[in-house]
This record gives C-alpha cells, structure tokens and sequence, in this order.
C-alpha cells in the first residue's frame, strides 16, 4: 500500500488527535508531581541546614545547655542528644523484641485464630493512635503516680514503635515464601526450628530496616516526651528517676523562647535531629540491599 | 457417590500372579501400604477410596491429569499435608506395616525418614554447605568433620559436587534450576531418609537437567525407596518400576470432582498392556 508522494509506505505516526493531547498533558503532570513533592522537602533541608550548620561543632554536641539568653555560639545541646539517644535505645530494647515476637505469633502461629486476628487488629489501631494520645496515656498511668522520667518517655515512644515494627514485621514474614517452610519441615525440623533457621533469617533484611525506619520514626517524636520527660536544661544520665531532655523537645523549647541565641541554639538541635534520622534512614537503605534476596 | 472400578494388580495367586511376571522386578518389601486412603480439604474431597502397596528400592511414580490427586497422595506418605489447614485423612496410611496417622505418631520422626523434593526447586537463602548441613545440624549432628563428610558425600550422590566443590560457601540461591534441584536433593539424603518423595522434580528444568535428575533418580534407588509424581509419561517410563494412573472422577449431578486411582501395576504393564479404557487413553495422549 505505497502512498506516493510521502515517500512513506505507511504513516506508523501517532495520530494528531485529543488522546495524543491526553498522553503529554499526563506526562507533563506527572514529571511535575514529584517536583513539587520535592520543593518543601528541598526548602526545609536548606532552611535547617543554613541555620544550623553554623552552630553546629563536637563541643555543641556536647556542651551543657546554657540559659536562653545567651547568644547561639555558646554552649551546646550536650544533654538533648544524650537524652535522645539513651530514651530511644531504651524504648527500642522494650519495644523491637516484643514486636519481633508478636509478628512472629500472629503470622506463624496464630493463624486465623480469633486471638491472633484481634491482636493484628489493635496493632492496626496503635498505628493510628496520635502520638500525643501516646503521651498522655503514659503521663496518666504512669507519670501521675512515678513522676517525669526518661522511663516514662521511652514507655511512650515504645508505644509509638511497638505497633510499627509488628506490622512490618508481619509483611516480611509474609513475604518469605511457603516452599522454604516446607522445604524445611520435610526435613524433619519442627515449627520452632523452621521459625528461627528459615522464616527469621529469610525476612531478616526487612525487619532490621523496618525496625530502623520505626526507631528514626520515633526519635524525632516531640509530642509524647512532653508529658512525659518534662523538657529540663539540665542533664540527667539516670534514666529511671527525674526529668530528663532530649533532642526534639529541646527544639520545640528553644524555638518557643524570645531569644535569638536560643533559637539558634534550636536550629542546631534541628540540624543533629535530621542527621541522626537520615542516619539510620540510609542504614535501612544498606541492610535492605544487603539482604535484598527475595527481590525475584 | 459413584464409586470407580479399581484394577488394582494384587498379589492373588492364578494367571494374573503368572501374567505379571513377564513385567518388572520381583515385588520388594512393602514400604508403604495405602488402604481406602480419602483426603479432604475441609468438604472438599480430592481424594477417594485409594488403595496401593509401595516397595522397597523401587521407583513408583504417580501419573494422571491435573487435578486427580496424585500430589495430594504423595504428601499423605510423610503428613506434609498436615501443614494445610482443613486437610483430613481416612483410611490406613501404614509405614512398614506401622500406621503414619497414629496417635503417637509424630509428623516430625515420620518426616526425619520420609523426605520430600518439591516442584519448584526451594534452596534456602544459605550457603550451598549450610543447605545440606541443614538436616543433620537439626538433628543434632555438630561436629564439623562429620558434617564435611555428609555435604560432601550427599553432593557426590547427587551429582552436583564436582560443579560446587570450590564454591561451598557461596548462596544456594545462585546455583541455575537444575543445580539447585539437585541441591535439594542432596539436602534430602544428606538426613539418610529411608523414603524420598518428589512432587515434579523436573518439571521446571530442561530436558538436560531433567536428564540428570532422571539420572540420579536410577542411581539413588538401590539405596532409597522413591515415589514420584510427574506429568511427564516418558519420565515415568524412563524411570519407574511402578505407575499407579490418577484420574478426575466428576459427578455431574453434584458438580463434585475427586481424584482415584485408576488402575496401578508394573510401569511397562501399564504403558503397554493397560487393563482400563481410561489408562490407554491417558497413556497413549488421547486424553490429557
């Protein structure tokens, strides 16, 4: 059918037509979408990291937290980070094995049963509880009667990560497909050696990064530690009595204070607070790569 | 429901013991003895009214159409299919001449002498040492020389040890199809199972690894009693002493199918001279 003239033997081009016009506008729309998901993200980071890279030194990190009159360049945020990373290891001791366990029984043992579906359930509620619901509950069950400390705010973080890492644990146990189960069992192996030498090593990857992902979650919680660990300047490094700080309540104290110096002090603590989150942000990133088996 | 004429070969003295002598080997001892063996899950009945002695060092294998049971039977011989929830069995499941399906009879200690290869072959995410080493370490075994020993005497058995001797530490996961299927075979005989079963065992593999599958299959049975399941006829005449044909028995008043067994004899028996209109049909592609 050779169509003299074009020189072509067939027009293979897509037709001028409204369906041509659809296909760019959407291309269009879609090249945009993650550009502007992606401005407020770029002007936070800028924003935080003009304003925080200046104070930011070793002796920051470390140094006591002056009064607020001071002005930025003295002093430190020394007990917010100790206190961040000690409440945060201390809720991730508390939470991350109880939440391993769980999954474990509501995915390998549990089944369909009632019990396992109602815990599966609250689990899917907890994740959606405010995490200044969180907060609140343990200053009333706990605080109220035991006083601020840095135990009470890891109860309240633990609360915040519990449900995070069962759930995630969850979808990487179901991951792990059933031919390895059985492959195992006949065997001879038991359901308690299938567990822990095929299904945990098998979805190990996932759970550490969804565990990481929880923590870097939680760490950067404010709300909760308010009413939990009081927010003071001074630094506790006994956790199980008196009110204690820690990184992201210091940031919503400093930046409630009238003075430049304490702002700035603020802006610092929030640069340390993203440093620490995309941290374990990127070692989630590595050990799922490291562990990326199941990816076929 | 309407039950199926089952032309089972006995061991009945007369012109049929007379008959089957011009077949196959001299029956061994019986490994498994099935009787009226039906499988539900939950009200679905996939198996009826099986009955059928497996024996010692012979290759049996379980041929038919999708659908009429014969995995479902393969795993009743090691109670894999306790592991699927509504799953249920009546009738006898004898294991030289001990009931699999007593009440002191742990699915576990069965497993340990009744081993199973799968379809799709399913290293683990381990290292090609640990995959073999699995068995014996879950039965206790924890000296390393011992354990070196049985990899590499399992490897050797199946045929893969010359291909993975230099890289014993690397994962199971990168060996090709038909590697990894003779991985799994070797970490089936590495716990020394009086019985294996194989659910397909090539029939995700090319026709060369198939052959070296079939291969291994001749070489293993002076020491092990094998069953295999397979939708290929040539594996089945290749390999076996035995074939039992499945077929889909569909009511259609009730809309119910099941699986049964059709007829069970000497594998060139059943190839040549079948006694059921259905297992010529079958065996000669004019049904599928």
């Amino acid at each position: 059918m050779a169509r003299a003239g074009t020189g072509l033997q067939h027009d293979l081009r897509e037709p001028r037509s409204w369906r041509r016009s659809k296909n760019r506008i959407a291309t269009v729309l879609l090249v945009l979408a993650p550009v502007v998901v992606l401005i407020p993200l770029g002007f936070v980071l800028f924003t935080v990291i003009a304003k925080g890279a200046s104070v930011l030194s070793w002796s920051f990190l470390t140094s006591a937290i002056p009064p607020s009159v001071l002005p930025a360049d003295v002093g430190g945020i020394g007990p917010a980070v100790l206190g961040t990373i000690e409440i945060t290891a201390l809720a991730t001791v508390m939470a991350v094995p109880l939440g391993v366990l769980g999954a474990i029984y509501l995915h390998e043992y549990g089944g369909n049963r009632p019990l396992a579906r109602l815990i599966g359930f609250m689990a899917d509620v907890m994740t959606g509880v405010p995490s200044i619901v969180m907060g609140l509950f343990i200053f009333s069950v706990w605080v109220l009667h035991f006083g601020f400390s840095g135990l009470a705010g890891a109860f309240a973080l633990g609360c915040l990560i519990l449900p995070v890492v069962i759930r995630s644990t969850d979808e990487m146990l179901k991951l792990v497909p059933d031919s390895l189960r059985e492959g195992s069992y006949a065997l001879g192996a038991t359901k308690a050696r299938v567990t822990l030498t095929v299904v945990l090593p098998a979805a190990l990857g996932g759970i550490v990064s969804g565990v990481l992902l929880a923590i870097a979650r939680a760490a950067g919680e404010t709300a909760p530690l308010l009413f939990t660990i009081l927010t003071v300047t001074t630094v506790n490094p006994n956790l199980f009595s008196g009110a204690s700080t820690s990184l992201p309540s210091q940031i919503f104290v400093n930046a409630s204070a009238p003075y430049a110096g304490a702002q700035g002090r603020g802006w610092g603590a929030a640069l340390t607070l993203i440093a620490i989150a995309f941290t374990l942000m990127i070692a989630a990133r590595l050990v799922t790569a490291r562990f990326a088996r199941y990816a076929h | 429901m309407e039950q199926p004429e089952l032309n089972v070969i006995t061991d009945l003295p007369g012109p049929g013991l007379a008959r089957r002598r011009q077949f196959g080997p001299a029956p061994g001892e019986v490994i498994f003895g099935m009787r009226n063996v039906s499988i539900w899950y939950h009200a679905f009945r996939a198996v009826t009214d099986v009955s059928l002695d497996v024996r010692e060092n012979e290759i049996t294998a379980f041929i038919g159409s999708s659908g009429s049971g014969k995995t479902t039977v393969l795993r009743a011989l090691n109670r894999m299919n306790d592991l699927v929830p509504g799953a249920r069995l009546e009738g006898e499941v004898a294991y030289r001449g001990q009931s699999l399906y007593g009440r002191d009879v742990s699915a576990t200690a069965v497993r340990r002498r009744i081993g199973m290869v799968f379809q799709k072959p399913n290293p683990f995410p381990k290292s090609i040492y640990d995959n073999v080493a699995y068995g014996p370490r879950i039965n206790g075994e924890r000296s390393k020389s011992r354990l070196d020993e049985i990899v590499e005497r399992s490897l050797r058995r199946a045929a893969l040890w010359d291909e993975v001797k230099s890289r014993l530490r690397t994962s199971g996961l990168s060996l090709s199809g038909g590697q990894a299927q003779r991985l799994c075979i070797a970490r089936t005989i590495a716990v020394e199972p009086d019985v294996v079963l194989m659910d397909e065992p090539a029939s995700s593999l090319d026709p060369i690894a198939t052959g070296a599958i079939e291969d291994l299959m001749r070489e293993l049975k002076s020491q092990f009693t094998i069953v295999v399941v397979t939708h290929n006829m040539q594996q089945a005449t290749r390999v076996s002493d035995r074939t039992a044909f499945f077929y889909v028995l569909t009511d259609t008043a009730t809309d119910t199918r099941t699986g049964v067994l059709v007829e069970y004899g000497p594998t060139e028996q059943i190839f040549q001279d079948p006694r059921d209109s259905r297992t010529k049909a079958y065996v000669t592609g004019r049904m599928g």
